[in-house]
């Protein structure tokens, strides 16, 4: 099993956090995994993106030259890397901020409509999370229970608060 | 052991604290910047200092002192600051200080761009100080490697009493892998350094004499003699020091020859170019001083052409034309001001390379 990935989006999204705990999860599991963000004279609301490999064998290389799945959190993310996308790829497209479809006739494209979701959970900065739920329950990347835990460790102590609202945000497609 | 997911830059900080190190000295520069973030908030933790100095400058020279002092000593910056920590680092070769630098490098030259390059070579390892000079230059090419070159290089500063200085790029500093983490090694108390480092500047101890760290020679016969006796040490790091990885050499028609970086991404174009019926190896220098010449020796007789393949016009081709030494034809794959080839674009003009030797 190899899987390369590319998460993109805006700074603020939690579109690296994402990436990052699916690489975490990946490392738990015992695969091998490589995370590499973009980086830059970046700030809140500018361009964010990652990219993540996982496998079962050692990774010869962090850069991709295409991408076996797409997370584009937003509608600059979709238009601009689209065409890495291997033929039969996955897309999966944040609705809420992005209202067109792929152009791609060739992948597979899944609408997560993440922020106006997370908004009717109460908070719709946990618009990743319903994301990352939704890429779990397409890909299957790693265990929902390995990011369960990941969840619990990360919204402890004085943010045990926001641990309610985003693992449910977390669970509401893999619920499905 | 369980693993940890770190960054590049974190993972050289926490190597560094596991390592025994005192004290750190730094000043912001991109894309390192996440070496002083976690020094300043884990060295203190750890019974270290941490010192935001105000320019690189202070900061070489703030380690030079802390390290005559015995201190183990680790700074950090990017292309840029080395230029001007330069200066710093001949006295301190001179003078015979251990410190741990680490140059994870940019686009130059000048202030340059912010994305990775490798163009700091000559930097590296031919240095901009004055006089004769060596510095050992690791070059690490997965995370799990910078957490074991850190934590080696210390005790490998202090062995040679010289700077021992790490080069990364921007990607081995921002990319997260899994690493295992060593132990902590235990810090000499202040009492004690004077037992381990006779020859740094604790105090007279009640005792007669003195320990100077200087580095003036008015008289040409003696500094004669002490730069001979710089060069027994490099002579000893040549034999000792030498650091390499390879694959495929004995079958390869293309050798690639990468560190840091673009290791990784000849090995992805080895795997496109076996898909295409090409067989190809590669060379990987881990040390950049002492060069693994031996590692050409190795190359086996169906290779038809090596290729040095670098960020940067092409700098390490010359040691790499030097290792080779007529024996098969060099070639160079470069990008440089922070652009990174895919591993693609290396596959095709590596193709190119053996189709234009015909």
């Amino acid at each position: 099993m190899k899987m390369k990935m590319f998460f993109a989006g805006s700074g603020g999204q939690g579109t690296l956090a994402i990436g990052q705990m699916i690489a975490k999860a990946a490392m738990e599991e015992g695969k091998e995994v490589t995370w590499l963000p973009s980086y830059g004279p970046e700030m809140r609301g500018g361009t964010a993106n990652c990219t993540v490999v996982v496998s079962d064998k050692p990774i010869s290389c962090p850069l991709i030259n295409e991408a076996d799945v797409l997370v584009a959190m937003n509608l600059p993310s979709l238009v601009k890397f689209e065409p890495m996308v291997v033929p039969d790829g996955l897309i999966m497209i944040n609705s809420s901020l992005v209202s067109i479809d792929t152009s791609r006739s060739d992948v597979k494209s899944v609408k997560v409509a993440a922020n106006d979701i997370a908004a009717e959970l109460g908070n719709e900065k946990a618009a990743n999370m319903i994301m990352l739920g939704a890429i779990l329950n397409e890909t299957h990347v790693v265990e929902p229970d390995t990011i369960r835990k990941e969840i619990e460790h990360m919204f402890s102590g004085r943010k045990e608060k926001f641990l309610a609202m985003n693992m449910q945000a977390f669970e509401h497609y893999l619920s499905k | 052991m369980s693993k940890v997911l770190m960054k590049g830059n974190e993972a050289f900080g926490e190597a560094a604290i596991r390592a025994g190190c005192k004290c750190y000295f730094g000043y912001p520069i991109t894309p390192q910047n996440e070496v002083p973030e976690y020094m300043s908030h884990e060295l203190p933790k750890a019974g270290g200092a941490f010192v935001q100095a105000e320019s690189e400058l202070a900061a070489v020279n703030m380690a030079y002192g802390a390290a005559a002092a015995g201190g183990r000593v680790f700074i950090s910056t990017s292309s840029p600051g080395l230029a001007l920590m330069q200066e710093g680092l001949g006295f301190i070769c001179s003078t015979e200080v251990p410190i741990v630098a680490l140059n994870v490098s940019r686009g130059g030259p000048g202030v340059g761009g912010i994305q990775p390059g490798q163009a700091d070579y000559f930097q590296a390892t031919r240095g901009g100080y004055n006089g004769d000079v060596k510095i050992p230059v690791f070059a690490p090419s997965g995370i799990q490697e910078c957490v074991d070159m850190i934590y080696e290089s210390f005790d490998i500063a202090e062995k040679y009493r010289n700077p021992v200085l790490i080069l990364a790029d921007g990607m081995i500093g921002q990319m997260m892998e899994p690493v295992e983490l060593p132990p902590q090694k235990e810090i000499t108390p202040v009492d004690k350094i004077s037992e381990k480092k006779p020859w740094a500047i604790t105090g007279t101890d009640n005792h007669e004499g003195r320990n100077v760290v200087f580095s003036l020679r008015l008289v040409p016969d003696v500094l004669e003699s002490h730069v001979e006796h710089m060069f027994e040490k490099y002579a000893e790091a040549e034999k000792e020091l030498v650091r390499y990885s390879s694959m495929n050499l004995e079958d390869a028609e293309i050798v690639f020859v990468a560190f840091g970086t673009m290791s990784r991404l000849c090995a992805e174009a080895i795997e496109i170019l076996e898909e295409r019926g090409i067989k190809a190896g590669l060379i990987r220098p881990i040390s950049l001083w002492p060069f693994p010449d031996k590692a050409f020796d190795e190359i086996g007789p169906k290779t038809k052409v090596v290729i040095s393949t670098e960020l940067s016009m092409g700098q390490m081709i010359q040691d790499v034309k030097a290792a080779v030494n007529g024996r098969f034809p060099v070639r160079l794959i470069h990008r440089t001001g922070g652009v990174v080839p895919s591993s693609l674009e290396i596959a095709d003009r590596a193709i190119k390379h053996l189709e234009g030797l015909k």
